[in-house]
């Protein structure tokens, strides 16, 4: 593999039209970790595609694979996880196949920036915010300390901190965490990067707080012509950042589409179940639907599909074999036999069908 | 109206001393009857996890009294009080993942509050009362020879459910139980509390961020900003009608799960300095039966129309 690599420099493709406007596109990536001994196939041949000003969400349980996948963009896997099958193409260079640091550092920071879900472990507390950001600055842009003074300056502006002046020497611990958040999303953005990579940014806060930095991102990648890919379990985020969507289940991507396409249209039964089991779609007095067993271990060989032994609508096929992605439409795709032609017609759940009525009227609005 | 199973009347809790001095919660009050649950809503912050301690216990009160089924148990206690106390408020945590002991098997962990309280009179009564206790929260009996990590989140948070539910409580405190788990997961164990509440008689003050959520389990919801609950309703009323700007900006922050709605959606930030409580100090007022909220007089009209 490593012959391959020596030029990615004079290969990244940097004039848009080239490329058209997918940036990234993700195929068939399977990602192996090796743990004790044990092998555990985090992504079991993922494939994503994000097209230049849009905003992609990647929605899925804890160990479904969807930070994993995020951080193969960026070449910031664990050291015990190798990319064992795939392609992820960005501009022209295949990221699965870089291996050296220095050419990661060329992308990763100045190209593809990440924001994590923790503020408080994402700085460095024993160094003022005002630094750290002119830290990135220095590296990536290659600018003079009093010109990456202004433009660090200039960036918590950007974030919405008030009185940059002053906050630029402050440390870490004197924010509160929606405001340490806005310093993560300033040091990646410092650079003017092509692709903001955010890994459920608001878990960590509380519903008031991450309405606001929702709402930053949306005017950051306006004003910058950023592309994000979004990562989240919570589907009223998603409902609100997306343009488009991916449903990951046990290392796959097993539904794709525009975010009107999933919320109205879905066609896989994870994605109903999810849909289903939202609190906001409760009636009181009733059981809320609540999808049945755990996800599958990945320490093992799956057979078929992996989502059958919680599935009311599992096929006898679904035990066996493995199911295709499905096209249902240019940008709907779904993993599930549900769509062959001699499958039977199911209906989806009448909750799912009627989300909006049901929405309107828990809502109030 | 059934009788209150607990009632707090003023209390506030402070934290350091002398000039350090910080009131976390500032002269909150509320009732939980029985079978009820009472969800308590703010940001990080405002004081509803101290709340929640100050019944437990842990932190002492400034001022003001907890009663609980007729005694005050913020005075002095008698060691039997002090014991039957313990034992009918129980606490559920947030994050299954930290409050479970690492290296006890999930045995010790559901039985140690009966150790604790020799609540058996021998062994096979113990085993008998932990067994019963792991299938009504959906696990199996065998699962107590195991270790917390061999468990999954949802599963992690069963067993802390199970070992509250050993005790027998009367009341149960629920930290944000569902916070930490994921969509799929929070489900189930939403539907497993609201089972126990029926099956138990248990009442819960349910402590939580999220509005969501919240609506769907309780029955009264309390909105605490900054120390000072300011608005109390029955559950669907404060989604119908949220009087408060604190209660409303709080709703509109919470994201809809429908593209359409949640991109129209337009969100309000809560200001405090809009009181006019130079003027007028703001009082507790019933604005419509069982609809408590924290304004002055002028306000309130305001708020109505």
């Amino acid at each position: 593999m490593k012959t391959n690599n020596t030029n990615i420099k004079m290969k990244l493709d940097t004039s848009p039209k080239n490329y058209g406007d997918i940036l990234i596109e993700a195929k068939d990536v399977e990602v192996i970790f090796n743990l004790r001994g044990k092998k555990l196939k985090a992504l079991r041949g993922a494939g994503l595609v994000l097209r230049s000003g849009e905003t992609l969400t990647i929605v899925g349980e804890s160990g479904s694979g969807k930070s994993v996948l995020s951080k193969t963009l960026i070449g910031m896997l664990d050291k015990n996880g190798t990319i064992t099958n795939g392609s992820i193409l960005y501009r022209g260079v295949d990221l699965a196949r870089i291996s050296r640091e220095e050419d990661w550092l060329t992308i990763r920071g100045k190209r593809i920036a990440m924001i994590f879900q923790d503020p408080m472990t994402a700085l460095n507390p024993l160094k003022k915010i005002g630094e750290q950001i002119r830290e990135v600055i220095v590296m990536h842009c290659g600018l003079d300390a009093r010109a990456s003074r202004t433009a660090a300056l200039e960036m918590l502006e950007k974030v919405g901190i008030t009185d940059p002046e002053r906050r630029y020497e402050q440390y870490p611990h004197e924010f509160s965490g929606g405001m340490r958040q806005r310093v993560v999303i300033a040091t990646a953005i410092a650079c003017n990067p092509e692709i903001l990579i955010c890994d459920e940014p608001t878990t960590a806060l509380d519903v008031t707080i991450q309405a606001q930095i929702l709402e930053l991102i949306k005017k950051l990648q306006k004003d910058m012509g950023l592309s994000v890919l979004f990562i989240t379990h919570d589907l009223g985020v998603v409902a609100k950042m997306a343009d488009k969507i991916a449903v990951m289940y046990a290392g796959q991507v097993v539904e794709e589409g525009s975010v009107e396409e999933i919320f109205y249209d879905s066609r896989h039964p994870y994605t109903w179940a999810l849909l289903a089991s939202l609190p906001q779609l409760g009636v009181k007095g009733k059981e809320l639907f609540a999808i049945k067993g755990t996800p599958p271990s990945l320490f093992k060989e799956i057979q078929g599909d992996a989502f059958a032994p919680r599935n009311p609508y599992a096929l006898q096929v679904d035990f066996y074999h493995e199911p295709p992605l499905f096209e249902i439409s240019p940008t709907h795709r779904a993993r599930t036999w549900l769509l062959d032609a001699n499958a039977p017609k199911v209906e989806p759940p009448e909750i799912v069908v009627k989300l909006r009525e049901h929405l309107k009227k828990t809502t109030g609005r | 109206m059934s009788e209150p199973l607990i009632s707090v009347k003023n209390i506030s809790v402070d934290f350091g001393s002398g000039k350090k001095r910080f009131r976390a919660v500032d002269h909150v009050s509320f009732d939980i009857r029985r079978g009820e649950t009472l969800s308590l809503v703010g940001e990080s912050g405002s004081g509803k996890t101290t709340v929640g301690r100050a019944i437990l216990r842990i932190y002492p009160v400034a001022t003001g009294s907890i009663t609980f089924k007729g005694t005050d148990i913020t005075k002095k206690l008698t060691s039997s009080e002090q014991r039957d106390m313990c034992r009918r408020i129980q606490m559920i945590f947030q994050d299954p993942m930290a409050s479970l002991n690492e290296r006890a098997k999930i045995d010790y962990i559901v039985s140690e509050g009966l150790y604790n309280f020799k609540l058996f009179k021998n062994e096979a009564e113990r085993k008998e009362k932990v067994m019963k206790a792991l299938l009504e929260v959906g696990l199996l009996p065998e699962f107590a020879s195991r270790f917390p990590h061999e468990f999954s989140g949802g599963q992690r948070q069963r067993i802390g459910i199970a070992r509250a539910l050993v005790m027998e409580p009367e009341l149960l405190v629920a930290d944000e139980p569902i916070s930490a788990l994921d969509v799929s997961i929070r489900a189930q164990v939403i539907n497993l509390l609201n089972r126990l509440k029926e099956s138990h008689g248990l009442s819960y003050l349910f402590i939580a961020h999220d509005l969501s959520v919240v609506r769907f389990i309780s029955d009264r919801i309390a909105v605490i900003y900054r120390g000072k609950i300011v608005e109390l309703a029955e559950s669907e009323r404060l989604f119908e009608k949220p009087l408060h700007p604190y209660t409303r900006a709080l709703l509109s922050a919470v994201p809809v799960p429908d593209p359409e709605i949640e991109k129209q959606k337009k969100l309000i930030v809560y200001d405090p300095a809009q009181h006019p409580y130079d003027k007028e100090q703001p009082i507790w007022t019933e604005a419509e039966p069982g609809h408590y909220v924290l304004t002055s007089a002028s306000e309130l009209d305001k708020w109505m129309r």
